[in-house]
């Protein structure tokens, strides 16, 4: 047993990590499901998207052969709506409520239809926005990633300079960085980004970092406003002990590398652990089974009734041949000469609903031993909470505070996304940017009069 | 097991299924098929001067991912030499002496081209003719086809030439390009045919190519008026065929209904407007003659159902609920209801009745779904949204009579009774 790299050939990491969702070949297939959309009135497929995509317009007008207006209907309400369509959990959003559900029908394959559109938007860099004239007001923008974006083109759009101030080399975010490659490939999110930035007026500076190469302070000097879209991303410690033995990671950290690094250059267990269900730890565990780990054991604390990830990731999981042990929480992982070796588990039982509604497990008093040489850790993502204590914003353990209008306590700052809301969907980020930039537009508004 | 069987004018096939004067029919080798397959009869291309035909020749309406909707030709009679057609007829009357054959025929304006075209004919041992005063393309422009049928005098007077001669049953096809059929099918009637057929299909552009700027169907840059027909034309064609029903005269003469026929339900309704037999041709061209078993076996399930022993039982029976829009009972009144069990929700009918009706549907907001349910006060029966509704039988329309007494639009006036006040 050990950590190693390069356990595949070419051809089976390219098997193992195509395309989940494969898209419709041909106009003639995607019309087949799009004529089967009843074009609801005041649909329920567009009040479960969070960024209020008008859905059967869209879908109508693939239809009607108006492919460029369906691109825009989706990207005037949701600019990352063509990552969206490949990342979005709709089992739980727009394909989750569609009526044909009741009718006990397969949903209309809404992501489907929505990446028919915008990914030939994107491939084929159709001008669908034009920006208005310069205002000559500037705004900065921190983080590149989905919220960060949809605020930046939102306020282009509307003749502000932004500038974007991304610590990565590379913008999109956890797009980019966080998800399993078969949802979405690097490339893709690049070829996004550039599609945003395609409009003019956004100006991204990549490896600038918030209180390391730039800083608060200056920005709010020198632009007329800024937006905080920092995200999260450190990794929540188990807090138990063995924690810093080898073999030992964050699954944020391991998707980073396989989505940086490459699939061959990804090290991974022959025998792994991942602790948490929640959709990063699904992402987490099937791509190190697909990186060639013989054994993948997903541990959770609760039951499949409580578990984050939808029903649909859980089934993906299975799939790929990961075992899940419930009620089990981690208690101590064991190592030997510095390298992990077992993780010891407490079994537990369902107590009293917690502050979540969920109920709350609790120790039985037995506990049974994992032989593994990895253990992945997906507890969940940490806001940065000292970066945003060091800059005097009010937060609520790390989370930003802002009020009704997005803004933060400090005058001209606003915030969205991740770092206020500790973490949700891309979507939900792509609505708080657009959000933002409304309040910001506001704000520049009423600062000119 | 019901009876099937159809007799018109004595011509006899084990089927009211004829398929009608069309591609389908322009040769032995199709039509051996057809029997094969169970047509009852054919009525075999229209012949006479031999023609030349342009490539292409048929364009189409699709609708919501569905082809063929609609469907044009701009095709002429039979391009093929008269003798190797009248030698094929009689082969195939031969082989299939069970089935009906009727030959469907267009000669040059004269008596005489009628008089030789129809001896030919009958040599063949055809046991009918159909009188093709219906074409509406290529053959008007010569002063044939619809250019006979559309004028009820010159109609007459070449069905009197064609009575003059046949020995056998003629059927006048008549043509849907007029404002009403009933004057052509009375001066045909009059003028000796033993029955009618219709409708011939309307003429038509089924829609203009948005790339090339050219009308569909394209022939070097140019298009032409075409005859339209398919399922998108049933409705005209039945009502048509209802006219004809109801006319003192026309309703003498045992008609043949064609027009949009697909399944065995259009059949059963041409049939219950007065058709004695139906003729079937775009269905054909889309399908084969394959759908001529759900046809039949459609046709016979629902005789048995209904307790029709032979397709007379049946033939006309719907011609007296066709009445005068003053006769219509004013008191009759329904009202939608929504099951809200079976609802699912998707809002169809309340914008259908928010924006193009009478705002009787209530929405409830709810995320993601709403509640919709009907204002009864407000809803005047109009079927709007049990018509759009999605899910069958989640709207129905019950009744709430506003009066016992029956009451039409004349009694209503002369009582004095309020009109509508808002």
């Amino acid at each position: 047993m050990s950590i190693v790299n390069n356990r595949l050939t070419a051809a089976q990491y390219e098997a193992n990590f195509s395309d989940i969702h494969p898209p419709f070949e041909t106009r003639d297939a995607a019309l087949v499901e799009a004529n089967r959309c009843l074009f609801c009135y005041d649909a329920p497929c567009m009040k479960s998207c969070p960024t209020s995509i008008d859905v059967p317009k869209f879908i109508r007008q693939i239809t009607t052969d108006n492919l460029k207006g369906s691109a825009h209907t989706i990207l005037s309400a949701n600019i990352m709506g063509g990552g969206c369509s490949k990342v979005c959990p709709v089992e739980k959003l727009c394909e989750g409520s569609c009526v044909y559900n009741l009718m006990d029908e397969p949903p209309i394959p809404i992501a489907k239809l929505q990446r028919f559109s915008t990914e030939k938007a994107i491939a084929e860099k159709w001008p669908l926005f034009q920006r208005k004239p310069s205002t000559h007001k500037k705004v900065a923008v921190v983080g590149a990633g989905p919220a960060g974006l949809s605020c930046a083109h939102t306020l282009s759009r509307e003749g502000i300079d932004v500038t974007v101030f991304e610590k990565e080399s590379k913008g999109g975010g956890l797009m980019t960085y966080g998800i399993a490659a078969y949802k979405v490939t690097p490339q893709f999110c690049e070829d996004e980004v550039n599609f945003i930035t395609s409009l003019g007026g956004i100006a991204i500076q990549y490896n600038q970092e918030l209180g390391k190469t730039v800083f608060l302070s200056d920005l709010q000097q020198n632009y007329d406003a800024v937006y905080l879209g920092v995200g999260v991303g450190l990794a929540r410690q188990l807090d138990i002990p063995g924690e810093d033995l080898r073999g030992v990671e964050d699954a944020i950290r391991f998707i980073y590398d396989i989505r940086t690094n490459g699939f061959p250059s990804t090290p991974v267990g022959d025998k792994v652990a991942v602790i948490g269900l929640g959709m990063t730890a699904i992402d987490a565990a099937t791509q190190a089974k697909r990186l060639g780990a013989s054994e993948v054991t997903i541990v959770y604390r609760r039951t499949q009734d409580e578990m984050p990830c939808t029903e649909v990731e859980l089934d993906l999981a299975k799939l790929d041949g990961c075992r899940i042990v419930w009620l089990a929480a981690p208690q101590e992982i064991v190592g030997e000469n510095g390298q992990v070796t077992q993780l010891i588990c407490s079994r537990m039982r369902l107590g009293e609903p917690d502050a979540s509604g969920r109920r709350s497990p609790v120790e039985t008093g037995e506990t049974f031993t994992l032989d593994v040489d990895m253990v992945i850790k997906a507890a969940g993502q940490m806001p940065f909470e000292e970066l945003v204590n060091a800059n005097q914003l009010e937060n609520r353990k790390g989370k930003i505070a802002i009020d009704g209008a997005c803004a933060t306590n400090l005058s001209g700052v606003f915030a969205g996304g991740d770092c206020v809301n500790g973490g949700k969907e891309v979507v939900d980020a792509v609505q708080a940017g657009k959000d933002g930039a409304k309040a910001i537009l506001d704000f520049l508004n009423g600062w000119d009069g | 097991m019901a009876d099937l069987s159809a007799n018109f004018l004595g011509i006899k096939s084990p089927n009211p299924y004829w398929l009608a004067s069309a591609p389908p029919t322009d040769k032995q080798y199709n039509v051996l098929r057809a029997f094969e397959a169970g047509w009852g009869g054919v009525v075999w291309k229209t012949l006479g001067s031999q023609i030349k035909n342009v490539s292409s020749r048929y364009s189409s309406v699709n609708y919501n991912g569905n082809r063929m909707m609609g469907f044009n030709n701009i095709e002429l009679i039979s391009d093929r030499p008269l003798d190797i057609n009248l030698r094929e007829i009689a082969e195939c009357v031969r082989l299939f002496p069970d089935r009906a054959m009727v030959v469907s025929l267009m000669a040059d304006n004269s008596r005489e081209k009628w008089h030789e075209l129809i001896a030919q004919v009958e040599d063949t041992g055809a046991h009918g003719l159909e009188l093709n005063f219906g074409c509406p393309h290529g053959m008007t422009e010569r002063g044939m086809g619809a250019a006979v049928g559309q004028d009820p005098d010159i109609a007459r007077m070449v069905v009197e030439w064609v009575m003059e001669k046949a020995t056998i049953p003629v059927i006048t096809k008549l043509t849907p390009n007029v404002h009403s059929v009933v004057p052509s099918g009375r001066a045909s009637v009059e003028g000796g045919t033993n029955g009618l057929s219709l409708i011939n299909t309307i003429q038509s552009i089924t829609g203009v190519d948005l790339d090339t700027l050219v009308p569909n169907p394209y022939v070097a840059g140019k298009s032409v008026f075409g005859g339209y027909c398919g399922p998108a034309v049933k409705p005209v064609a039945l009502k048509m065929l209802t006219t004809l029903s109801q006319d003192p005269v026309t309703s003498q003469v045992p008609i043949s209904g064609i027009g949009g026929i697909s399944t065995w339900k259009d059949a059963a309704e041409f049939m219950l407007l007065g058709a004695t037999t139906v003729q079937v041709c775009t269905a054909v061209m889309k399908h084969g003659f394959r759908i001529i078993e759900d046809l039949c076996e459609g046709l016979s399930n629902w005789m048995d159902e209904k307790g029709f022993k032979t397709t007379d039982d049946f033939i006309g029976k719907s011609v007296p609920t066709i009445t005068y829009w003053e006769d219509l009972d004013i008191n009759y009144h329904i009202v939608a209801h929504i099951n809200p069990d079976k609802c699912i929700r998707c809002g169809l009918c309340y914008i259908a009745c928010e924006d193009a009706s009478h705002q009787s549907i209530n929405l409830s907001y709810g995320k993601p779904y709403n509640t919709y349910s009907v204002i009864e006060d407000e809803c005047v029966g109009c079927n709007l949204c049990k018509l759009v509704c999605p899910v069958d039988n989640c709207i129905t329309m019950v009744e709430q009579r506003r009066g016992d007494d029956y009451l039409n639009w004349k009694e209503f006036q002369r009582r004095g009774l309020p009109l509508n006040d808002h």
